[in-house]
């Protein structure tokens, strides 16, 4: 829906005087800073607060009076909505914009923290690193579904429906065969099973993307839905039981402090996703298929008049989309939970919002997915130390920066010329 | 075809040149007959066969991705490769092929400027590159002169020249009389998908558009010499930003007269669409001020300004002037289907509007099956003659046109410019605005230039058509009007070389367009 709009509002004026975008955003950047330094700077108490190097309250930490941290990190991103009023160069831009944000949060961290009930004013670094990442990685399988899928021109509302399909084949023949690299591929073909119906009735019947998409996703949560009651419910040791993937621990990198034990000690899904950013990413600008895929998705007529056949490039991508984001789905049923009724929740939906926020870069939606995961595992965080902060409004912070990043504030934002168009031949 | 040809395809709009072409290349299936290359019968199932057998095109809308570096447009397709299966792009490779196919031909381009960034001539430029890196013999260019200005457009002929010498044939599609003379050594005429006739360049503009429409047509419009009455139409001080924000028209004056045609010439893109829509009150005037017979009209709703006597022909008909799934009754109604006698309340009175109808199309000579067609189905000019039936119903005292033939047969291009002027003769004030030269020249009492969102000069029709090409290049009106009159004045047997002018005047109109942009 959004990403049809996109490409003609989203154009950032080229003169528009002193009210430059860099000196918008650093205005704000101000305004939260006095915000933290003030606000966070009263509201903190004179505890410590400890951001621990590890799982738990033991071990080294990094500590600071909770009143002094909130003001000093408030004063730091005062001086980054500062520099960036005063005008900085092009490049130092998101820099300094990334320094603001980080210590307007570390600010929020320090009053919290130090506000927490005794015993409880530490934060597990070890802990928040490994749950940002956990959380994150269905978006980030399925932004990078919506990456494959857009880039050549097609839009992709039904990443959700592919998620979830993949969940449910991994879960149930995983669980048949007992084996876990029966599930993953069987998670994969789930995925693309919805993306070849997507690819089908948008390249070659052209029904409209965006209304396919939502339809494939009612469809899958119909048809899982149906078999969860009908067939895993009667027998869920035979139907849901799939068997996990263990964590692999990586040699040498493991050790390395707090994120060794974050990030190296996990699953192959956490490891699988990165690799695919990293595929991905080269694969969309350094190679001769991501070079076609990508003039498909901009300007379909010139490509077919060099030859490069638009509609085989589109079903290709569609159904690799389809299957990493069928492999992001058994994420969940070969890894964590068994699978239950709906288990997305919405998802895909959030890693759809991941591909604006990211500007339909690889790289770009991996960032944007952890940022989400951070913002949730935040909440669950802060309601494990019983904020005065509500979770509910935490849990609402990745919408609303979706709706800045949409609304231009991040950057320019501009979808693939041809996303969402069919392309009809002569 | 011979080697080292350039042959002339001449043809109205929709005579079935770029049909044929494309066929030629590959992407439409010819339903009967054969092509033959070297006397061998050529299958194209699609443009990769026709790069494959040595065909190359230039399409009249650029095939080029907007996003996409110089390189990398040109090595679509073709790409260079280097580490097997994972397909990476050679780019420094790919780059060097460019520089030095650029180079050989002496076609400058920046390997890796970004498309949109470019002025559309580089991108042509570009366009002739990417076919040439494909070793083509034959190059088709589909109407290659319709978005440039006259240098630009002699540069091209340069190119051409140069790519015959290097033994290419070129086919050259357009219906420019004077392009056509100036560079084919055949000419092959089309009419209705049909091949009319051939011709030698040494034929007459006269004789090559009567093989074109089939008749004898006027190539200039008659008119009396105008009388002009009191200002109707003042602008001053006008600014205007495009959709992205940008200064379009950056301080335009200009006053238009009741009885007198004001044409407005230069390249598309300098503001004109812009200024147009302001008047119309489609779009903010950000400072200055628009009056219409006195009357402040700034900020005034589109429907308000038509109802005080403008009468408004878009320069995009499919997408402001008709709704096209709309009979044609119904479309010449869209300004005032709510008055009577054609709307009481709420209903429409369907007899009054074909009644009208019936007498308009008779009237405005509109070719269509039935009044009740939709007007999609009707051929440009005929859509076209729509626009302009329900624009001059009414009574006017401004009558804006802008492109009013873009896409529209001869035939319907005289009827439409005899009425614009029966229109300037009854007193209405006249604004048109044409990126045809010859339209402009044709029809203007006084011709305004815009470039750069300025008027950067107004002159009278009997100017040099040189004169005004550099104008529209943003050349001052002095230097312009002493580049011109020098060849003339220095050299003695130069009058020759002023008759000419394409091939005489271009080198200095070429080397100075250039050297005024980077100042600007």
């Amino acid at each position: 829906m959004s990403t049809m709009a996109v490409p003609d509002i989203a154009v950032a004026p080229v003169d528009e005087g002193f009210w430059t975008r860099s000196r918008k955003v650093g205005l704000t950047l101000l305004a939260l800073g006095l915000l933290s330094a003030v606000l966070f700077g009263a509201l903190a108490t004179d505890q410590q607060a400890r951001f621990t190097l590890s799982d738990d309250a033991a071990g080294a930490a990094l500590e600071i009076n909770g009143t002094i941290g909130a003001i000093l990190f408030g004063i730091i991103t005062i001086a980054a909505g500062a520099a960036l009023l005063a005008g900085v160069p092009k490049r130092w831009f998101l820099p300094v914009l990334g320094v603001g944000l980080v210590a307007f949060v570390l600010s929020f961290l320090c009053w919290q923290v130090s506000a927490a009930p005794a015993g409880q004013n530490f934060m597990p670094l070890v802990n928040i690193i490994r749950g940002t990442f956990i959380l994150a990685l269905p978006l980030i399988f399925g932004a990078l579904a919506g990456v494959l899928c857009e880039r050549s021109g097609v839009v992709n509302v039904a990443i959700e429906g592919q998620l979830l399909m993949g969940a449910f084949s991994g879960a149930l023949f995983g669980s048949i065969s007992g084996s876990v690299w029966v599930g993953l591929v069987a998670a994969a073909i789930g995925g693309a099973f919805i993306s070849l119906l997507l690819a089908v009735f948008a390249i070659r019947y052209l029904v409209d993307q965006v209304v396919m998409g939502i339809v494939l996703n009612l469809l899958a949560v119909g048809v899982t839905g149906f078999l969860y009651e009908r067939l895993m419910q009667t027998d869920a040791a035979k139907y849901n039981s799939a068997p996990r993937f263990s964590n692999w621990e990586i040699p040498l990198l493991k050790d390395i402090p707090v994120l060794g034990p974050a990030l190296f000690r996990g699953n192959i899904f956490l490891y699988l996703g990165l690799l695919l950013v990293l595929v991905i990413h080269i694969g969309l600008f350094r190679t001769r298929w991501g070079l076609r895929t990508r003039s498909v998705g901009e300007h379909p007529i010139a490509a077919d008049t060099l030859g490069v056949k638009v509609l085989r490039v589109r079903y290709r991508n569609v159904l690799l989309a389809g299957v990493v984001a069928g492999i992001g789905g058994a994420s969940y049923t070969l890894a964590l939970y068994s699978f239950t009724k709906n288990m997305i929740g919405g998802k895909g939906f959030i890693a759809l919002a991941a591909l604006i926020f990211g500007r339909w870069n690889p790289t770009g939606a991996l960032l944007a997915a952890l940022f989400f995961g951070f913002a949730d595992q935040l909440a669950t965080y802060l309601g494990a130390i019983s904020s005065s902060i509500p979770s509910q409004f935490l849990a609402m912070l990745p919408y609303l920066a979706t709706i800045l990043a949409v609304a231009g504030l991040v950057g320019r934002v501009r979808a693939p010329a041809a996303d969402g168009k069919p392309y009809i031949k002569g | 075809m011979e080697p080292g040809e350039i042959h002339a395809l001449l043809g109205e709009n929709g005579a079935g040149k770029s049909t044929l072409m494309n066929v030629l290349y590959g992407l439409y299936q010819p339903d009967e007959g054969e092509i033959l290359v070297d006397g061998k019968p050529l299958k194209l199932k699609g443009p990769s066969d026709a790069i494959g057998a040595g065909i190359g095109m230039v399409h009249q809308h650029f095939m080029l991705v907007p996003v996409f570096t110089v390189t990398e447009n040109i090595m679509l397709g073709a790409e260079q490769i280097r580490g097997g299966i994972a397909g990476f792009l050679d780019r420094r490779r790919a780059r060097r092929e460019v520089t030095e196919v650029s180079e050989r031909y002496n076609l400058r381009v920046d390997p890796d400027a970004v498309i949109e960034d470019l002025p559309v001539g580089i991108q042509q430029r570009v366009e002739i590159v990417k076919a040439l890196t494909r070793d083509v013999d034959l190059l088709i260019l589909d109407e290659p002169t319709a978005v440039l200005t006259p240098q630009e457009t002699e540069e091209l002929l340069t190119v051409m020249r140069s790519l015959k010498a290097a033994g290419k044939s070129i086919v050259f599609i357009t219906h420019k009389l004077g392009e056509v003379k100036a560079i084919a050594d055949r000419i092959t005429v089309i009419r209705r998908g049909k091949t009319v006739g051939t011709a030698s360049p040494e034929a007459s503009r006269d004789e090559l558009a009567a093989l074109m429409v089939g008749r004898n047509v006027r190539l200039t419009v008659d008119k009396t010499p105008a009388t002009p009455g009191d200002p109707v139409l003042e602008v001053s001080g006008l600014v205007v930003d495009d959709d992205r924000q940008i200064r379009a028209v950056d301080g335009v004056d200009l006053t238009v007269r009741a009885g007198e045609v004001l044409g407005v010439a230069g390249v598309q893109g300098n503001g004109q669409t812009e200024l147009i829509e302001a008047i119309m009150g489609l779009r903010p005037a950000l400072a200055g001020t628009i009056s219409l017979a006195g009357d402040r009209i700034n900020g005034w709703k589109p429907k308000k300004v038509l109802r005080a006597g403008v009468g408004y022909v878009p320069e995009d008909r499919s997408v402001d002037g008709l709704i096209k799934e709309f009979s044609v009754a119904e479309n010449l109604v869209l300004d005032i289907y709510d008055r009577p006698p054609f709307g009481a309340g709420l209903a429409l009175k369907p007899d009054a509007i074909a009644a009208s109808a019936k007498e308009r199309i008779e009237q405005f000579d509109v070719r269509t099956s039935s009044a009740d067609a939709a007007v999609g189905t009707l051929s440009g000019g005929n859509q076209q003659k729509v626009i302009v039936a329900r624009e001059l119903s009414r009574p006017l005292k401004l009558f804006i046109a802008a492109q009013p033939t873009r896409g529209v047969d001869v035939g319907s291009i005289e009827f439409i410019h005899s009425q614009v002027i029966r229109e300037r003769d009854i007193g209405t004030a006249v604004l048109v605005v044409s990126s045809e030269l010859d339209e402009v020249i044709g029809l203007a009492d006084r011709i305004a230039v815009m470039y750069r969102g300025r008027i950067i000069g107004i002159v009278g029709p009997d100017t040099p058509r040189e004169e005004i090409g550099l104008l529209m290049a943003g050349i001052s009106p002095d230097e312009a009007h002493d580049a011109v009159a020098a060849p003339a004045a220095d050299k003695p047997g130069a009058a020759t070389a002023a008759d000419k002018p394409a091939a005489a005047d271009g080198g200095p109109a070429s080397d100075a367009g250039p050297a005024s942009e980077d100042e600007a």
